[in-house]
């Protein structure tokens, strides 16, 4: 109780030098840098990558950068851990779950020299930053392979919940195979999870019993395309390379890349240029990274090959206008060309041609 | 193969692990103990399992690590409700706390390790009878386990004497020991039991259902079996029919969904939990007949001195 007492003194005046220097010096030579994890580090899917970005940042500033993470925490008791991340001295906290939009903004209010930075929200503060990932510029390229691959003309998606990020990946997929194969249709299932290997790979093999011979995911585990790989089709990894896991099936994945953003982030907390501000980046950015294309033909390649280079480039985006939805009727087009990037974020329509309703 | 073949066949996956870990909840239930660790000791059947076939290359003795775990942990459980006569019901909450973080040290060396799938048994011949012949005569080892693992619990429950001496210490502890039935040693024996069907059906999940290990990965299934228990009136019959009513309506609504039925998947994801609640209400109806809780169930013993 009393050692409890002192560390917390301790732990409180700590704290205090480190804002008091904040405030006067803006380069800092040692920071600490605090991560929240909304599911394990071994999920190998979303939290995994994060963790590797984590891992990143320890390598790129060796003796300069200690970092923490906390894993698996419920959204709902999220506000506890940030708290507790920035009563211990952290710098610069990354906290990577939508549902940690609202306690992060709380915490951040509190403690205004610290940074925050959070994945997937849009509420800002002068210390607090958002990002995402493009990841449907991906789902694009996967569409396009999917398109030429499918022999049955049946592609499937195994989505998690049918919000708008999940909704723009079903869409961008469809685009991409649509664009190479007009005959092409696909099949949906939610699985009303994130993590659940067991109940997505169930969602799979329901996919490819009903006919479905290409398989992408917007689940975290390799459970649905280590079902396409048990029954000889071929599927698409998530958020980790899944190679290991389907070496025939896997054609390519759609890997998350926070390592290069996460270290430019330290590094301007370090510098004392960090600025709050919003950052969006896809391919180009290098925040989403397609692994090698493989088992497929070389001509599939090329065409997936050039895909990626047109999107890189800035050339093509795969929410180009117009865009119709399923009733027919045109999409009112609000970005130069394309969709603007609210209505990527807020996607709640399919695209003409899915056969089927967005479930309410 | 028929995509209705093809769709029996995922059922049948789906409730295998639900009925291997409700039987061994139920043999413990039926004793007069209620073990809400069911889960936790699933999740450590499944990352001990895992470790094992990876690190020996045998699913054999993966199977044998997952129910070893099981049974450790149910000895742990036991000690602590029978030894000290701790509350049963926050002891199983602790169980399953403590089997979800301790799995997830255990796993951490083997995420992203895979196994190839598990053989299937083909009965040859009968295996080509259209429809049933792959259900009944191509299934892996578990399957024809879980279901010779009923039935033999249903005999031993009413038929023999050594069952009839379980039911009776479930029943009223006071009086089994007042006629000098080894309370304490039954109940032992039956934690033990639970412990190793749910550390099998750990196993099954991580070795066959999804050939990989990953934290969390039970997801709830453990809480399943306990439901089932309860669905099935304690009768090992009754539970065979509620895991395969709970595996198909969980499979049936993934595959509505892919054969764009537009129902909602929110409305069909809840359908097996719908029917966990009707069958609760219908047995709640009938209470009249001798049909329920084991008399004593989670009531610590304490004998007279």
């Amino acid at each position: 109780m009393f050692s409890g007492k002192v560390f917390g003194a301790v732990a409180g005046a700590a704290v205090l030098a480190l804002s008091a220097t904040g405030a006067f010096a803006q380069a800092k030579d040692k920071i600490k840098v605090g991560f929240i994890y909304v599911g394990p580090v071994g999920d190998f899917g979303w939290s995994h990558q994060h963790d590797q970005g984590r891992q990143a940042i320890e390598k790129a500033f060796p003796g300069k950068v200690t970092t923490t993470f906390v894993e698996s925490v419920p959204e709902a008791d999220s506000e506890r851990a940030i708290e507790q991340l920035a009563r211990t001295g952290h710098d610069l906290i990354f906290t990577t779950s939508f549902g940690f939009m609202e306690p992060t903004l709380k915490v951040a209010k509190k403690y205004p020299n610290i940074k925050f930075e959070h994945a997937t929200g849009f509420k800002r503060a002068p210390n607090l930053s958002t990002y995402a990932a493009k990841f449907h510029e991906g789902r694009y390229i996967t569409g396009v392979i999917a398109g030429k691959m499918t022999k049955s003309n049946v592609i499937g998606y195994v989505g998690a919940f049918p919000i708008p990020e999940v909704i723009a990946g079903i869409n961008a997929y469809y685009l991409g195979a649509q664009s190479v194969n007009p005959n092409v249709k696909i099949k949906i299932v939610f699985a009303n999870t994130w993590f659940d290997p067991a109940k997505e790979g169930d969602a799979a093999k329901a996919l490819l019993d009903q006919g479905v011979d290409v398989l992408a995911q917007h689940t975290d585990s390799p459970a649905p395309i280590q079902a396409a790989e048990a029954r000889g089709k071929f599927g698409f990894g998530q958020a980790s390379d899944m190679e290991r896991f389907a070496p025939k099936a896997q054609l390519t994945a759609i890997t998350d890349n926070w390592s290069d953003y996460y270290v430019a982030r330290a590094k301007a907390v370090l510098d004392g240029t960090w600025k709050s501000e919003d950052t969006w980046g896809g391919i180009n950015a290098h925040m989403v990274v397609m692994t090698p294309y493989k088992n497929m033909p070389d001509d599939v390649k090329k065409m997936a090959q050039d895909t990626e280079a047109a999107i890189k480039s800035g050339q093509f985006n795969p929410f180009k206008c117009p865009v119709v939805g399923q009733d027919g009727k045109e999409i009112e087009c609000k970005g130069q060309g394309a969709l603007s990037d609210e209505q990527v974020l807020g996607m709640n329509f399919y695209v003409k041609g899915i056969e089927d309703k967005i479930p309410q | 193969m028929t995509t209705f073949e093809a769709i029996l066949l995922t059922i049948v996956t789906a409730s295998t692990p639900l009925l291997i870990a409700a039987l061994g909840e139920l043999v413990t239930e039926r004793s007069g103990v209620l073990n809400l660790g069911v889960e936790g000791m699933m999740a450590m059947g499944a990352a001990c399992s895992f470790a094992a076939a990876v690190t020996f290359d045998s699913t054999l003795l993966g199977v044998a690590a997952g129910m070893l775990a099981g049974v450790l942990m149910a000895a742990l459980f036991a000690l602590v409700v029978l030894g000290f006569a701790a509350n049963q019901v926050g002891s199983g909450l602790a169980l399953t706390i403590f089997g979800l973080g301790l799995s997830g040290l255990v796993g951490a060396p083997f995420v992203g390790a895979r196994r190839d799938p598990i053989a299937h048994i083909d009965v040859p011949t009968l295996s080509d009878i259209p429809v049933i012949g792959r259900l009944f005569f191509e299934q892996d080892l578990f399957v024809y386990a879980s279901i010779a693992l009923t039935i033999l619990i249903a005999l031993y429950l009413t038929r023999s004497r050594s069952g009839l001496t379980l039911r009776s210490i479930g029943e009223n502890h006071t009086s089994a020991n007042a006629l000098g039935l080894p309370v304490w040693r039954v109940r032992f024996w039956a934690i033990l039991f639970g412990g190793a069907c749910s550390g099998l059906a750990g196993a099954y999940l991580a070795l066959v259902y999804t050939r990989f290990w990953s934290p969390g990965m039970t997801a709830g299934r453990g809480w399943i079996a306990l439901a089932l228990v309860v669905f099935a009136a304690w009768r090992p019959g009754w539970l065979l029919v509620g895991a395969y009513i709970f595996g198909a309506a969980t499979v049936l609504q993934l595959h509505a969904q892919a054969a764009q039925f537009g129902v909602p998947p929110q409305v069909l994801s809840a359908v097996p939990y719908l029917a966990t609640i009707l069958a609760l209400l219908l047995l709640s109806l009938r209470r009249g007949r001798a049909v329920g809780a084991p008399g004593s169930l989670g009531v610590p013993f304490v004998p007279d001195r």
